[in-house]
């Protein structure tokens, strides 16, 4: 008897205000849409941060006969003594873990390898010997980058040290503003839906006043008056939330899938990351909306 | 069962109390009139009660209980012990005669098998036997006043209020309600009921008690309106 009446009297608000409880709903749906988003985009950031962490090398490329720089048109191409040299150098630092030394025709092998399938025009342009020889440098810890970077270049017969950290930075950068818009836009977004929520069960107390009288007088409780008000905030922010949740689901398999396509990362958000953020999503709307409505109550209904 | 100690009510807005250092006793199964002017503060009396304002000085024992001392969340429960009904009816227009009484039980939970139980009897205990199924517009003015009996009623309170329950119906129909409120002072609810109906205070022949600018000017019992009416 009880929650039928609660049930009743909750689904007669949501009707009676229909075109509050859609404003409700759409403004809550799309600031958790917002919310979401920025926390999935946070979470691929720290996956792929941590990925990247694991995998992070230093590659030292060694000059050619075509190398560019400046360096190598004046020394000329690395002799096997300035190979040695490096070696020397890398065995002498604690920060590297170990090194891997690719000859020019096994660098080519691998580049091939890596683009074949994806840029077909590229990897057949490319020819055995563009690529220089080169070291591949793996750290014992990524943030002592910089020391080893500082020296290994500018040695005999060193062209480049790649800098692939500071292309990451750059790309984790976007992403890090990209979470930041999504939740300062998401923030004002909640704030607007919480209003609007104030305003909608202020609307319900009003037109459903006889019936809350009746009920104080009659000796109901307290929460039994306040239930179907709740109920009604706790409603539409469920169902703004489920709707988020659509659009959540649709984010990651455009926005983000797209993310791993470009940079070819091997780290997809699995479904148990996506399960959390709307988990956290649904339930902050839904306690927004629950709050907001008790607080409204407090105000607008006597009991 | 109403026991009011020098009690003075004044209200922020207005300089002369409301009520001022008013005694008042009922008993159990009384039925008292309480008559005065607008703003004597009959009013006032019954929303103390109620625990709808609080005394500024003085003490309100009802059903045993020191209001001061009830805290808020136990006031529904007070107030279950209590029936109100009004000059305005304060029916709900959307349900019919059942359902505006079940509203009563089903608000404080009350099991649905006992609501088929026994709203029916106070809805014929009222006189409205085979009108369960109107709705409120379609009942002349007296019905409506015994349908708002009926739900305040229905939950057996110890204390029965009612606010000039005959000020919106015909002296003739009047009668008629009053004999179902004296039915049900007979069943051993204390009825405490404010009017400006002179006749119905006459020939019931109950305890009056009249206030005037908040004090307690007579109290009688077997009294009649007064002659200065």
């Amino acid at each position: 008897m009880r929650a039928q009446f609660v049930l009743s009297e909750t689904w007669i608000g949501l009707r009676r205000n229909l075109t509050m409880t859609i404003a409700v709903i759409t403004t809550v749906a799309i600031s958790l849409t917002l919310f979401g988003a920025g926390l999935l985009v946070n979470q691929q950031v720290s996956e792929m941060r941590s990925y990247w962490d694991e995998r992070i090398t230093l590659t030292v490329y060694m000059c050619n006969e075509i190398s560019p720089t400046q360096t190598c048109q004046e020394s000329g191409p690395a002799t096997d003594e300035d190979r040695q040299a490096l070696e020397d150098t890398l065995d002498g630092l604690a920060e590297v873990q170990s090194y891997d030394y690719l000859t020019a025709a096994e660098a080519w092998q691998d580049f091939q390898e890596r683009l074949g399938s994806s840029n077909e025009a590229l990897a057949e342009a490319a020819q055995e010997g563009d690529i220089p020889d080169n070291y591949r440098v793996q750290l014992t810890d990524p943030s002592h980058y910089d020391t080893v970077r500082a020296a290994v270049e500018g040695a005999p017969g060193v062209d480049t040290v790649s800098d692939d950290q500071q292309v990451l930075e750059q790309f984790f950068g976007l992403l890090d503003g990209l979470r930041a818009a999504a939740l300062v836009l998401a923030g004002v977004q909640l704030a607007a839906a919480a209003l609007l929520i104030g305003n909608t069960i202020r609307l319900s107390a009003y037109s459903r006043r006889r019936e809350t009288g009746i009920m104080r007088l009659v000796g109901a409780s307290n929460f039994y008056i306040q239930l179907p008000f709740l109920l009604e905030g706790a409603v539409a922010g469920l169902i703004g939330g489920i709707i988020a949740s659509g659009f959540i689901v649709a984010t990651r398999f455009t926005l983000l899938t797209q993310i791993e396509d470009w940079f070819q990362f091997d780290v997809a958000l699995g479904t148990g990351s996506l399960l959390y953020v709307i988990g956290v999503s649904v339930i902050l709307g839904v306690l927004l909306c629950t709050i907001t409505s008790f607080l409204t109550l407090r105000r607008y209904l006597k009991i | 069962m109403i026991h009011f100690d020098n009690v003075t009510k004044v209200y922020p807005t207005q300089k002369r109390p409301a009520l001022d250092g008013v005694s008042i006793d009922v008993d159990k199964g009384e039925f008292v009139f309480l008559v005065g002017p607008s703003g004597s503060g009959k009013s006032t009396f019954l929303r103390l009660v109620l625990k709808e304002e609080k005394p500024d000085k003085g003490r309100v024992h009802v059903a045993g209980k020191d209001l001061s001392r009830l805290s808020n969340w136990k006031v529904p429960h007070l107030r279950r012990r209590i029936g109100c009904v009004f000059q305005d009816f304060r029916l709900l227009p959307n349900k019919n005669v059942f359902e505006n009484v079940a509203f009563a039980l089903e608000v404080i939970g009350k099991p649905r098998r006992f609501i088929r139980k026994v709203v029916p009897e106070v809805v014929e205990l009222v006189g409205l036997e085979g009108k369960a199924g109107r709705m409120p517009h379609e009942l002349s003015g007296g019905e409506q006043q015994r349908v708002a009996i009926a739900r305040a009623f229905v939950n057996r309170p110890q204390i029965l209020l009612a606010d000039e329950p005959t000020g919106n119906i015909d002296p003739a129909t009047s009668i008629g309600i009053m004999k179902v409120l004296d039915r049900i002072n007979r069943t051993g609810t204390t009825v405490v009921m404010a009017t400006h109906d002179a006749a119905i205070v006459d020939s019931m022949r109950k305890r009056v008690i009249e206030l005037e600018e908040g004090l307690v000017v007579r109290d009688q019992t077997r009294g009649v309106y007064g002659q200065a009416y």
